[in-house]
């Protein structure tokens, strides 16, 4: 019994230690596999996921610190009409991931987190990819790399998670994006697979 | 193992009186159980594989300073098809049939291996390298684009790019039933 029970703590304190909470990521993407072996950073990371909502491609934005999310919000709803409370940004500002429009935040921040599963998210309205000052998605991006410089002084990087099965067009259109902020640098987050032996 | 000792410390027959001897085993069962309980719990409630990214770097749009032109002997040109299907061709859009071909070790690795090794047999000093040209259609999947990105990395290719396709490489692959 005293070997059972150190074996179990053992294993009990490598996972505590190993652990990351898992992140209920809104697009359910299931990224495609590749034979990269470069871990994903956990800091300074804006995550864009693509997936499928209500039968549409839908956009999901995501960026690691919460002190940058909760700035490129005010600075969001000053460009685009909106004021949110105190509580409104504290609750924005431990949502990992979220993918809903302007027009929408508002009720979605004050939804409650018990309900907060269920609250339809259809992505963020990235249509627009000739005129960005008409494109939220665009706006996102550049606020928080905004943001971040304001606050850290740092340069966030991007990454794109993308469903194996989504059409180019909808990557393409992220990238197109991207590239009107003079981003042409970017990560793609796939899972490992082994590599052919050489 | 873990039970308690309870026998008495009892009289023994003519001896002394000795005090109950206690022991100092513990019962262990519950603690073992609770260890494994939040070992299970922390297993459902963690990622053990973290993702993977994969470095793409696109070309500035916007500088037309740096041009460099393709020569069109050294070029091979990737178009993604529909269906997780593609074809490829050397050298200029039009004056080469493109070959279908499949994903995959025997499929377009095998093409980039004896491509990249052709140009390497004709050409000399810096233009040995073979430069690839991927052209994604509309109806190829993100799983596509990881894929040859990916194949770039397997068979080292260093020159490549990521370029919108042309009428002519999608009427081509309509020909071949992959739009």
């Amino acid at each position: 019994m005293t070997a059972m029970c150190d074996v179990a703590f053992l294993l009990l304190t490598f996972f505590i230690l190993t652990a990351k909470p898992k992140v209920d990521d809104p697009s359910h993407a299931t990224v495609p596999p590749s034979t990269s072996y470069i871990p994903v950073p956990d800091a300074n990371m804006i995550t864009i996921s693509i997936g499928q909502a209500f039968g549409k491609d839908a956009a999901f934005f995501s960026v690691t610190e919460q002190d940058v999310r909760k700035e490129a919000l005010t600075e969001m709803g000053k460009k685009w009409g909106a004021s949110f409370t105190p509580e409104e940004q504290q609750r924005f500002a431990v949502t990992p991931v979220f993918g809903v429009p302007m027009s929408r935040l508002k009720s979605f921040l004050d939804t409650d987190p018990a309900q907060l599963k269920d609250f339809p998210q259809t992505g963020i309205p990235a249509g627009d990819t000739t005129n960005v000052n008409n494109n939220e998605l665009y706006d996102w991006i550049h606020m928080s790399r905004q943001a971040e410089i304001a606050l850290h002084s740092k340069i966030l990087n991007v990454a794109i998670k993308a469903d194996h099965a989504e059409a180019y067009p909808e990557i393409n259109k992220v990238i197109a994006i991207l590239g009107k902020q003079g981003l042409f640098k970017f990560e793609l987050i796939t899972s490992l697979k082994a590599a052919p032996k050489k | 193992m873990a039970e308690l000792d309870t026998s008495g410390g009892g009289k023994h027959k003519g001896g002394k009186i000795r005090s109950k001897k206690a022991s100092t085993r513990v019962d262990l069962t519950a603690m073992v159980d609770l260890a494994f309980l939040l070992i299970t719990f922390f297993m459902y409630t963690t990622t053990l594989q973290k993702p993977k990214a994969m470095d793409l770097a696109m070309p500035d749009d916007q500088d037309k300073r740096i041009t460099l032109p393709i020569a069109a002997s050294r070029s091979m040109t990737i178009l993604l098809g529909s269906h997780d299907k593609l074809e490829w061709y050397m050298g200029e859009a039009g004056k080469s049939a493109p070959t279908v071909d499949n994903f995959g070790a025997t499929g377009i690795r095998k093409a980039i291996l004896e491509n990249k090794q052709k140009v390497a047999d004709t050409h000399s000093g810096d233009e040995k390298l073979m430069e690839v040209v991927i052209k994604p259609s509309d109806k190829s999947t993100y799983q596509d684009l990881v894929a040859i990105l990916d194949e770039m990395k397997i068979t080292d290719i260093h020159i490549q790019a990521i370029v919108k396709i042309s009428q002519l490489e999608l009427d081509d692959l309509k020909k071949n039933g992959l739009q």
